[in-house]
């Protein structure tokens, strides 16, 4: 009997030091899941699931996310390790099918193996949501899964990351923070013309209608003249001092992951990051023409006045929260007004530990011909950069 | 004749005074006062001498508001008509809504205690002067039985009752108590208008000082002791169903406290609004979209175009317009279309309710205070008696509280609360789940004979009957007088005219009256189509109208003058235009001048607008100057900025910034000009303003451009012609 | 706990950080002068001033305050312009559901202390912000003028 309570004893303090481990992977990969901001891409519409079926509209079709909860038939309940590995790592799915590299597993491929285990652990745990995400719609050749086979050959490493000895630890972590995890060179990066990423990493590209800016340590066109502590309030929290908020994709990315990362992650990733190569390229920050101004400037002031002041105030320095402030941000000295037309087109927003902070779109309200006032006035009067928009640019 | 209920009678009053006002000073009437019979005192020397006054020992003079103050300022402009007579300043007066009681605040045109169709002040023109006189006369009484003095010697004025010969004075409070044993009058003879101290000047409006300082209780203010406070949303669709939500999630959220649900709706209620704001957010609520999943503005249209070639139900025909139209040297043939609009008064929809087991108070801003009470009976089971509503100023109505669905819809959530709660809309759901404006569709044709006048005309209008669903019995012999109104009386002689009128409600919306009902619809079209059938006889379109007003003398009065003040005919800036409409709408005569400019873009600039205005006897000249400057701006939103669309069952708007408001720097200069005819019937006003806002601005636009938009809203179609 | 100064009152706060200002004033303190229209910072019935710049209420998280202080419509007439508002608004007879209203003085209040003369540009600007549906703008631009005339 005593031997046997013994055996018992010993039995659950294993299972509970097991069960223990689980928990511990579990919150592993949840970090991990957060750091690799899988949400960004498969977060419902609703943002309540992880079903997927955001659309991606690429220069060559449009792209579905799919859904990522456990369910095992439209989901990924039924992957075993090994499927998923692969699947992670030559972005080939456990039907064998090639994905499209909207999905970053030339990425992810530098991920470790316990690492990936641990987000599909994660995902295992989350409740399983039946939905299937729509047929991409693709023309051909697109349509032809085979041709990524090709494309891998030329676009995929397919490796782990290794530590470079030379280098700190620190930035070692930062390396894998900013190429494996947090893919930013995804979008970060000018793609080549297969669409795979060029040899320009970081020096900032347009991608799904968005203007993914410049990375590198050019201090005019990237972020060699940011500061260590604006980079940080930047990436942690989606704004910066003088800096203006994040918006768009890149609020998503700060909403769904950053903001989780722990600040020591965060000053890794600027450590990694400040030692990219400068590579001039895309908007020049602090060019500016004294009164430069579009030939709208009387709608566009007016208009920005009724819509707009609300938040970011006649001077562009953000009303009720920093999130609002203008000044100073990267888009304001884009003369094309990617990211401006993208805010005024489909709205952004992100969530802060003060709240979320949002706009919306404003196409319905006002014509074209007015959006087009309003950003060439915000780029005159705040980023000093005479700009001409088409109207036809916030038209479907 | 004219029936109670009957819907043009509700909304815009035309033949209601037609035989009763021919009164000018010392008419003679009796008995025709609501609540006169009434005269009471309580125990503690109330004097109540009809439901509008009451007069306590202390000296407080209560009057008591029958309409709901909107922002239009009745409460002033009533208030001044009972003053008037009872012989009290407004600094003397305190005001309370009346309570929901078909016994004693009925409208009797209306055949109901109903604000809305600009009626107040012509509904109260007489009822409540007689009110006024016949107290003032009991007071008179009171005092000169108390000095033994003959009636005649006796006056009143500010609050007290002077006995002339020797100037002794009682103050009303005084002689409250006797005053209530009097007789109520039978002959009660009211001022001469000569006389008047109030009527026909402006004074400090009675419901503003509070506005201005925060004090003033909308009923989204209202606080009541233990309330919670609960955010509603209905299915986004129609007759869709709440299949699911997350409980867990919601109740996570700091401050939830209950989830209360309907088959199509849920409310989450907290300790605050943001509790039941987010609470909702969390749950998450999801819908079966149930049998309108399908309809988009596309299927609406297709159904109001395909509806509209049907013959209608005649509202007018005199000759053979047919044949006239087939002799006319020139013709036009049109198709006007106005869509769909919200309300969007700034207050959002709310309802604060405590429903006990025996009993219930609302607390409401609504135009409709017996059918809110009767709307929370059906869903509580609880006698209407037992039901108080508590009516509040009301952050702009402009129709929407006209409609009490909304109140039975709370009633229906706080019957499964145990504590009295608010419950309100969000902007969103205030915009998605409004009652909309119908959408019409408008055929029509109109020719010329060869002295370039008008020879025939004929209109036929497509779309919702609101008097179907909202006053059926006003329906006269199936037919919508309001979707009619302004087509059918048009200023002009028309020889041979037609109008038709052919229903067709969209598939899963509720449509409802909207500022200027039937006027702000037709005089639209009636008005664009003078302005096409000037250029057609290449007249100018103040001539071309002037000429076919033989049988309006008012209305050529009052195009003249605004033609006048406008500087008509004087020669503008290029790029600049102006655009005149006249119309006879509520029992008013007016006419606008608008003056725009049109960019070499198509950017649409608003720059002045001059309306006449002829309603009769003015209560209130500067509430009228208010309500022409206010009711201006609005029409001019919608025919600028406003439609509401709907994709698959849901509408596309929620919020201001994609249902646009105009804003104070896109404002013209509105400028109003009176010229009452005293002698005339007494004319509306709070819809006036709007009616002529369309036309006006659709005829600059064609002057400065020579654009014609047939089709509201004007800003994106002018946007997409530079494109 | 959150310590916020309202109206020169301090008040301790036991709310979530994102708590809009708006909700904390009108539900938790009973100030209800200032309204809620539409909750995205497009219509301006929410106007209250923080260190005198008129501020959205119903965008501004509680806890993005600090110790700044916050002035709303219920004691704006303590202030020389607030009050000087105040009376050329009754005076002009600009309101009227006046849903919109307290934040119209409170964006005019912040306007004429900034600018004791403004220009129909300047209202214009400083007054675009704030809907009133009624449409008051006439009156509230010959207010303001008056307003400043009589400074
Ligand atoms: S409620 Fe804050 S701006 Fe509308
Ligand atoms: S007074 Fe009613 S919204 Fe401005």
């Amino acid at each position: 009997m005593k031997y046997f309570l013994l055996v018992f004893a010993v039995i659950m303090a294993i299972s509970a030091r097991s069960a223990q481990a689980q928990t511990d992977l579990i919150e592993r990969g949840k970090t991990l899941f957060r750091a690799a901001d899988c949400a960004a891409c498969h977060l419902s519409s609703d943002g309540q699931t992880l079903s997927g079926g955001k659309a991606f509209p690429l220069p060559f079709g449009t792209v579905y996310a799919v859904n990522i909860t456990p369910d095992r038939e439209t989901g990924i309940g039924a992957y075993t390790d090994e499927q998923w590995l692969r699947m992670m790592r030559t972005g080939v799915d456990r039907n064998g099918r090639h994905l499209y590299p909207v999905m970053p597993y030339t990425s992810y491929t530098f991920l470790n193996d316990a690492d990936t285990l641990a987000i599909k652990a994660y995902l295992f745990t989350l409740k399983p949501v039946q939905a299937k995400a729509p047929e991409n719609r693709l023309p051909f050749p697109f349509n032809q899964r085979w041709v990524m086979t090709f494309w891998n050959w030329f676009n995929n490493p397919d490796r782990r990351m290794t530590t470079d000895p030379h280098r700190t630890p620190e930035w070692n972590r930062g390396a894998y923070l900013v190429e494996a995890l947090g893919h930013c060179d995804q979008c970060h990066t000018p793609r080549n013309f297969m669409f795979g990423l060029s040899g320009k990493a970081y020096a900032g590209t347009v991608q799904v209608g968005w203007r993914a800016y410049n990375l590198t340590s050019d201090t005019e066109h990237g972020l060699g003249g940011w500061s260590d502590s604006e980079l940080f309030e930047y990436l942690s929290t989606g704004y910066a001092p003088h800096r203006g908020p994040a918006s768009g994709p890149m609020a998503e990315a700060i909403e769904n992951s950053l903001r989780y990362l722990p600040a020591e992650d965060i000053r890794a990733m600027i450590v990694y990051l400040r030692s990219i190569p400068a590579r001039p390229n895309g908007p020049q920050r602090g060019k500016r023409v004294p009164g430069a101004s579009g030939e709208n400037e009387d709608v566009g002031r007016h208009i920005f006045q009724q819509a707009c002041m609300g938040c970011h105030l006649e001077n562009g320095a953000g009303r009720q929260s920093d999130w609002g402030a203008l000044k100073g941000a990267h888009s304001l000295s884009d003369p094309a007004a990617t990211n401006i037309i993208g805010v005024l087109r489909t709205g952004t927003s992100i969530k802060t530990e003060h709240g979320k902070m949002a706009m919306p779109s404003f196409t319905k309200a006002y014509t074209p011909q007015e959006l087009a006032a309003i950003s060439e006035y915000v780029l005159g009067h705040f980023g000093g950069v005479k700009a001409q928009i088409e109207p036809d640019r916030f038209k479907n | 004749m004219r029936k109670p209920r009957d819907i043009g009678a509700i909304l815009n009053r035309r033949a209601f005074f037609r035989g009763t006002l021919a009164f000018g000073g010392g008419m003679l009437l009796s008995g025709m006062i609501p609540g006169l019979p009434g005269a009471q005192a309580d125990t503690k020397g109330v004097f109540i001498p009809n439901a509008f006054i009451r007069i306590d020992r202390s000296g407080g003079i209560t009057l008591i508001m029958r309409h709901a103050e909107m922002g239009q300022g009745i409460y002033t402009g009533i208030a001044m008509l009972i003053a008037e007579e009872l012989e009290v300043d407004l600094e003397q007066v305190t005001l309370e809504a009346a309570p929901a009681d078909p016994s004693r605040y009925t409208d009797s045109a209306a055949g109901e205690e109903v604000t809305g169709g600009s009626a107040s002040t012509r509904d109260s023109w007489l009822p409540l002067r007689q009110a006024g006189a016949a107290a003032r006369i009991m007071l008179v009484a009171a005092a000169a039985s108390r000095w033994n003095v003959p009636p005649e010697s006796c006056a009143a004025q500010h609050g007290q009752i002077i006995h002339v010969p020797t100037g002794r004075t009682l103050s009303y409070g005084d002689l409250a108590e006797e005053a209530a044993l009097q007789k109520v009058p039978e002959k009660i003879i009211l001022k001469d208008p000569s006389t008047f101290r109030l009527i026909g000047t402006s004074p400090q409006r009675l419901d503003t000082k509070p506005k201005s300082n925060g004090t003033a209780i909308f009923g989204m203010d209202v606080r009541v002791p233990g309330m919670k406070i609960g955010r509603i949303m209905a299915s986004p669709i129609q007759r869709g169903r709440l299949i699911s939500y997350d409980s867990v999630a919601a109740r996570a959220i700091p401050g939830v406290v209950d989830i209360i649900t309907l088959q199509d709706v849920i409310a989450v209620i907290g300790d605050h609004s943001w509790a039941a704001i987010k609470g909702l957010e969390a749950a998450n609520p999801q819908w079966d979209s149930g049998p309108h999943a399908a309809v988009s503005t596309k299927t609406l249209m297709d159904d109001l175009r395909r509806a509209s070639d049907r013959t209608g139900l005649v509202a007018k025909n005199t000759g053979d317009v047919d044949a006239a139209l087939a002799a006319c040297s020139h013709r036009i043939d049109a198709v006007y279309e106005l869509p769909f609009l919200a309300h969007a008064a700034l207050e959002p929809i709310n309802t604060t309710l405590h429903i006990r087991p025996n009993g219930a108070d609302v607390w409401v801003g609504t135009q409709v205070p017996v059918r809110a009470r009767q709307e929370v009976a059906n869903a509580t089971g609880l006698p209407p008696e037992k039901i108080a509503i508590h009516n509040h100023v009301i952050g702009g109505g402009f129709g929407r509280r006209l409609d009490s669905g909304s109140i039975g819809q709370a009633a229906r959530l706080a019957k499964q609360m145990p504590y009295p709660v608010k419950l309100f809309w969000t902007r969103e759901e205030d915009i998605q789940q409004d009652q909309f404006r119908p959408f019409y569709y408008d055929r029509i044709s109109a020719g010329l004979n060869k002295q370039g006048r008008i020879a025939a005309w004929k209109h036929r209008t497509t779309g919702s009957y609101v008097t179907a669903r909202w006053a059926p019995e006003g329906l006269q012999n199936g037919l919508d007088t309001d979707t009619v109104d302004g087509a059918v009386e048009t200023p002009y002689d028309i020889p041979v005219q037609r109008n038709e009128s052919v229903q067709c409600e969209p598939e899963g919306l509720t449509t409802l009256w909207w500022r200027g009902v039937g006027p702000t619809h037709n005089v639209f079209v009636v008005e664009s189509m003078m302005d096409e059938l000037a250029h057609l006889a290449e007249n100018d379109p103040l001539d071309f109208r002037r000429s076919m007003l033989g049988h309006s003398p008012r209305g050529l009065k009052v195009l003249n003058e605004a033609a006048r003040k406008s500087g008509w005919g004087t020669p503008l800036p290029s790029g600049h235009g102006r655009g005149i409409a006249l119309h006879y709408s509520f029992q008013t005569w007016a006419a606008t001048v608008l003056e725009v400019q049109v960019t070499d873009d198509n950017a649409i600039r608003l720059v002045r607008a001059d309306t006449a205005v002829d309603c009769g006897p003015v209560v209130f000249p500067d509430a009228v100057r208010a309500q022409i400057q206010g009711g201006l701006i609005f029409g001019l939103t919608m025919a600028l900025y406003n439609e509401i669309t709907v994709t698959n069952g849901r509408v596309d708007q929620s919020n201001f910034h994609d249902y646009r408001m105009m804003r104070i720097n896109e404002a013209p200069d509105i400028r109003v000009h009176l010229v009452p005819d005293l002698s005339a019937d007494i004319g509306g006003i709070g819809e006036v303003g709007t009616v002529a806002a369309a036309p006006a601005l659709a005829n600059a636009i064609f002057a400065a451009t020579g654009h014609r938009l047939r089709k509201i809203p004007f800003l994106s179609q002018m946007a997409g012609k530079s494109a | 706990m959150i310590t916020i100064r309202i109206n020169n009152e301090s008040h301790q706060l036991d709310v979530t950080d994102d708590m809009p200002l708006l909700w904390v004033l009108r539900d938790i303190l009973g100030l209800t002068g200032t309204k809620y229209g539409c909750g995205v910072a497009q219509c301006g019935a929410c106007t209250i001033h923080i260190d005198g710049i008129p501020t959205r209420a119903c965008q501004l998280p509680v806890s993005l305050i600090g110790d700044r202080h916050i002035t709303t419509i219920e004691a704006i007439g303590n202030t020389r312009e607030g009050a000087r508002i105040q009376a050329v608004w009754l005076q002009n007879q600009v309101i009227q559901c006046g849903y919109c209203q307290s934040g119209q003085i409170m964006a005019a209040t912040a306007l004429l202390r900034d600018n004791p003369n403004p220009t129909d540009d300047d209202i214009d600007d400083a007054m675009s912000g704030n809907i009133c549906r009624c449409g008051t703008y006439v009156r509230i631009r010959e207010a303001i003028h008056q307003a400043a005339n009589n400074a």
